[in-house]
């Protein structure tokens, strides 16, 4: 029987930080796995049904996102599924973990499984669910871990808001520990970040918004290491900003504790002085433009050389876009009162690539930190076989042109957000392909 | 630049001469005159003619300096405000007869401005007027009492008196108007 | 057809044209982190004019006759609202105010929705006082309207800053080279921060002075030129000018003060601490005072107090603004 669906990646430069790869070759997916990886023409195994030239292009495996907020059910204003997901495409990415905020929050079996029926109906790629660590997001009381983990959530987080209970962040590292899944927690010492609205520092203090210090995270930072050590739990602290939580990681890192951690784009590429309104590269932010406000704020240009000084180190573990969603409305109204986030998804390659071009990071580790290194996160959760292109892996790969110059116009996003700060940006590097399991989601 | 000379010094001082034998005439004397100088050029202008009063009466005639700019009737047509300069006058004017003095009389709007100031100042018993040059073209009923030089000009020309006070030359001149396009 | 018109009246006014203030391009006055020097001075001679017409019999020019001026305060100030509206008046302007408490706030109204009801309203210039820093800013991306800060959380106070420094220059002759403390809640002081930008640009030297919690954090950082100190005696020593802030006493239920008692013991304005300044250094108050907590009763009230004639200086001021961002309304580009 003739395979017909067989798809030939072929002239481009193959990354596959999972097996050392950095090389030209070409690439055959077959019945939704990777087939065969040879060298630049080299002939296929079998006659491929279809070719994807890709010539002067980037081939690697599809990239993965530990954090995303599709916002459905309940926001479908801002995001659903089907729109996250495709903006997930667009980006390159090909697995989506999307986080529990959702109303109802996904702390109860129906809504993990509306959430994964709706992502295989409608989803352009691959969505793992995260569910609460608290019934409600309310702090209290824990959430039902082991049916949640039973229904398919591959990690617990309250994100949105931080587990702020240190009891009941004890508790679930302890209840989560034979499900073998990490409590991924939001740091922050809410006593201390309360009312602030970004960066606690002279920006701040020169608009007189009231700021989140550094210390409100890495309080937090540390109070879920001192966890992790007490209980043997997994915790992966999420969207870490500041040089001191990086610090603190490396030491329980050095430890050996089961620690692990993320980083967005945003917060390795922007800082603070945003919120000024001044800048010569985003020429159509103002003064308390809203759409720098994200939590945790942008931060100074030392957290943002210690983060990256942290990927390069591997304290990081991994990339996460930290997409955030939100509608007009929701934006356009005084500082203080507007939503936190950023519409990411379509925008962190094009932002990270940034740094590689600067030579702040090479290509391959920058890769990954998208694939590889979450991949870990996800297999330990028990989700294997992502992150690779290895023969017999799911035909997940993002193709894309590192060098490609483009002007972020949000109004084209395929996400409903769009709410970037990086309207008018222009960006260098973006996704030209992206397939999940062995279809072609998206082409540019 | 077509610049065109119409008054000289000597003809300067010569028209003010006369213009303040007039106001000595008129009001029969110097009693319960106020010169108010309108900025710029009417202050030194009013000055001089107090010193003239002066010679001619053996009296001294208060001199006050007016600034019409927030009279005018054009602020919100302008890309620019005009700055406002000081308005300062010495006596009370409450009876008094004012001789308004300005440089240059034209469309009247200016004057109607300063009348409206000096109104907001207190009744004068009567408002006079005096300038250098009138040079027509009035949009408003308004006509000066004493005039140093009738001079019938075109509308897009310029006139422009020079002061040794402002300009460090005493002059008044013509200056040909702008063309809307180059000439080939 | 156009040129002839203006050149008409070039001619008619050309005295005046060569004066023109050429420094002002303000559309809206947010804040004086973006004000030069001579800016600030022409809005200083222009204020200087309008107090001429305060000490007239009939406080009133008919300048801004035809305009539109709201106020809308979203927090309550009598003094401010009240200052602005005798500005607008005695220009000939039409007022209509609005304050939080009468209008849709509670209804759940968007500060969008209401100032695009202004706008519809026709206001031409809108005066905001708000509880948020950066309201004003927020305001003006979405309006047609000129927008004057009246204060905005705790970030700016420009017309505050402008009186101040009318206040200091008319008393003072001149602001260049001037030692100017400014004393108490420096955190959350738009009236400080205003008036770091307003004296600086004016050559001034400025000391910032209150107790560690209420100074913010990275403050070196954020104004590199001025001095800070924690000890209100280092601050006073050979000051020409004096500012106390007001104290707000919920600091202390935030626990950023340990006691009203002691803040008054270490910081209070009296005429000891004031003897340590030059003397006749000017004493100045943004309001309302807390007579006898921030500042003493005696230095309040004594001979080198300016701060009743900063009300009246704050007139002129508003005055001055109003003129200056009144024109070009209907030009014709």
């Amino acid at each position: 029987m003739p395979r017909t669906d067989a798809l030939l990646i072929r002239g481009g430069h193959l990354i596959d930080p999972s097996q050392g790869l950095d090389a030209p070759g070409d690439i055959l997916l077959a019945e939704g796995k990777v087939a065969w990886v040879g060298k630049p023409g080299e002939p296929p195994p079998q006659k491929p049904a279809q070719i994807l030239p890709a010539k002067g292009l980037v081939v690697c495996p599809g990239f993965i996102d530990l954090h995303c907020h599709l916002r459905e059910p309940g926001f479908e204003e801002k995001e659903t599924i089907a729109t996250g997901t495709l903006a997930a495409a667009r980006g390159g990415f090909t697995t989506v973990c999307c986080m529990a905020n959702t109303n109802p929050p996904l702390d109860n079996l129906a809504s993990v499984e509306f959430v994964l029926r709706r992502a295989a109906e409608l989803g352009a790629v691959r969505v793992l669910p995260v569910a609460c660590v608290s019934q409600g997001r309310k702090g209290q009381e824990l959430a039902e871990m082991a049916e949640l983990a039973g229904a398919g959530a591959v990690a617990f987080s309250d994100d949105g808001d931080p587990v702020a209970s240190t009891r009941l962040m004890r508790h679930a590292l302890e209840y989560a520990l034979p499900l073998g899944l990490p409590i991924m927690d939001h740091p922050q010492d809410v006593s201390l970040s309360q009312g602030g609205v970004m960066h606690e520092g002279w920006v701040a203090t020169r608009l007189g918004l009231k700021g989140m210090p550094s210390a409100a995270e890495e309080v937090a930072v540390a109070r879920d290491i001192l966890l992790a050590e007490l209980t043997g739990g997994w915790v992966h602290l999420q969207h870490l900003s500041t040089a001191g939580s990086v610090e603190l990681v490396r030491l329980a890192k050095e430890k050996g504790l089961p620690i692990t951690a993320e980083v967005t784009p945003h917060h390795l590429a922007l800082t603070h002085e945003l919120v000024l309104g001044k800048s010569p590269d985003f020429p159509g932010l103002h003064p308390y433009d809203t759409r720098t406000k994200v939590n945790p704020p942008l931060r100074s240009k030392e957290d943002v050389a210690a983060l990256i000084q942290g990927l390069k180190d591997g304290i990081i573990d991994a990339i996460a876009t930290d997409h955030a969603p939100h509608t007009r409305v929701d934006k356009e109204c005084e500082y203080d009162l507007a939503a936190s986030g950023i519409s990411g998804l379509e925008t962190a390659l094009g932002l990270l690539l940034g740094l590689v071009h600067r030579g702040e990071i090479g290509l391959p580790d920058l890769i990954a930190l998208l694939t590889s290194g979450p991949a870990r996160i996800l297999k330990a959760a028990g989700i294997p076989g992502l992150g690779t292109l290895q023969a017999g892996a799911p035909a997940d790969v993002t193709v894309f042109d590192p060098d490609a110059e483009w002007t972020v116009e949000p109004e084209a996003f395929a996400s409903k957000g769009r709410n970037t700060l990086l309207a008018g940006a222009v960006l260098r590097g973006k996704a030209m392909a992206t397939i999940y399991g062995g279809k072609v989601v998206f082409q540019g | 630049m077509g610049e065109k000379v119409l008054l000289t010094e000597v003809d300067i001082r010569r028209a003010l001469v006369r213009i303040a034998h007039e106001i000595v005439e008129r009001n029969k004397g110097c009693q319960d005159l106020v010169l108010v100088g309108m900025h710029t050029r009417g202050v030194p202008l009013a000055r001089r003619l107090a010193a003239l009063l002066k010679d001619i009466e053996k009296a001294e005639v208060p001199v006050g300096t007016l600034d019409i700019g927030l009279y005018r009737d054009d602020l919100p047509y302008r890309e620019e405000p005009p700055h406002i300069r000081s308005t300062d006058i010495p006596a009370d004017i409450v009876g008094k007869v004012v001789v308004l003095v300005d440089d240059v009389l034209f469309t009247g709007r200016s004057i109607r401005a300063a009348m409206d100031a000096i109104m907001d100042l207190g009744r004068p018993r009567r408002i006079q007027l005096a300038v250098l040059v009138d040079r027509g073209h009035r949009e408003l009923p308004i006509r000066a009492e004493y005039v140093g030089r009738n001079l019938p000009t075109s509308q897009q020309e310029e006139i422009q008196v020079r002061l040794q006070e402002v300009d460090g030359q005493e002059l008044v001149v013509s200056v040909a108007p702008e063309r809307e396009e180059n000439m080939p | 057809m156009r040129m002839r018109e203006v050149s008409r009246r070039a001619a008619e006014s050309q005295a005046i044209l060569s004066t023109e203030t050429k420094e002002w391009h303000h559309r809206h006055v947010l804040d004086l982190d973006d004000f030069s020097r001579g800016e600030i001075e022409a809005v200083l001679d222009t204020a200087r004019a309008m107090k001429e017409v305060l000490g007239r019999e009939i406080k009133r020019v008919p300048t801004l006759r035809g305009k539109t001026v709201v106020t809308a305060f979203y927090e309550p100030s009598t003094r401010t609202r009240v200052s602005f509206e005798l500005a607008a008046k005695n220009l000939s302007a039409d007022v209509a105010s609005i304050s939080a408490q009468a209008s849709s706030v509670e209804k759940g109204e968007s500060l969008l929705d209401t100032v695009r009801t202004f706008q519809a309203l026709g206001a031409d210039i809108l005066v905001l006082r708000h509880w948020q820093s950066g309201a004003p800013y927020f305001v003006a991306q979405h309006v047609e309207a000129s927008i004057i800060s009246a204060g905005d959380g705790s970030h700016a106070h420009p017309t505050q800053a402008l009186l101040d420094l009318f206040t200091i220059r008319e008393r003072m002759g001149s602001i260049e080279g001037l030692r100017v403390a400014i004393i108490g809640d420096i955190a959350y002081s738009r009236v400080a921060r205003s008036n770091v930008w307003g004296l600086m640009a004016m050559g001034a030297q400025v000391v910032l002075c209150g107790p560690s919690t209420l100074l913010p954090s990275d403050i070196e950082k954020a104004y590199p030129d001025v001095i800070v100190e924690t000890s209100s005696e280092a601050a006073l020593e050979g000051a020409d000018v004096v500012m106390a802030l007001r104290l707000q006493r919920e600091r202390q239920e935030a626990g950023l003060l340990p006691s009203l008692r002691e803040y008054i013991r270490l910081y209070q304005l009296n005429s000891e601490r004031l003897a340590r300044a030059r003397p006749g250094a000017l004493v100045l108050h943004p309001g309302p005072m807390n007579e006898g907590l921030e500042i003493s009763p005696e230095v309040a009230h004594g001979p080198q107090s300016a701060i009743e004639e900063q009300v009246t200086n704050g007139v002129a001021v508003r005055m001055a603004l109003l003129y200056l961002l009144a024109r070009g309304g209907h030009a014709e580009d």
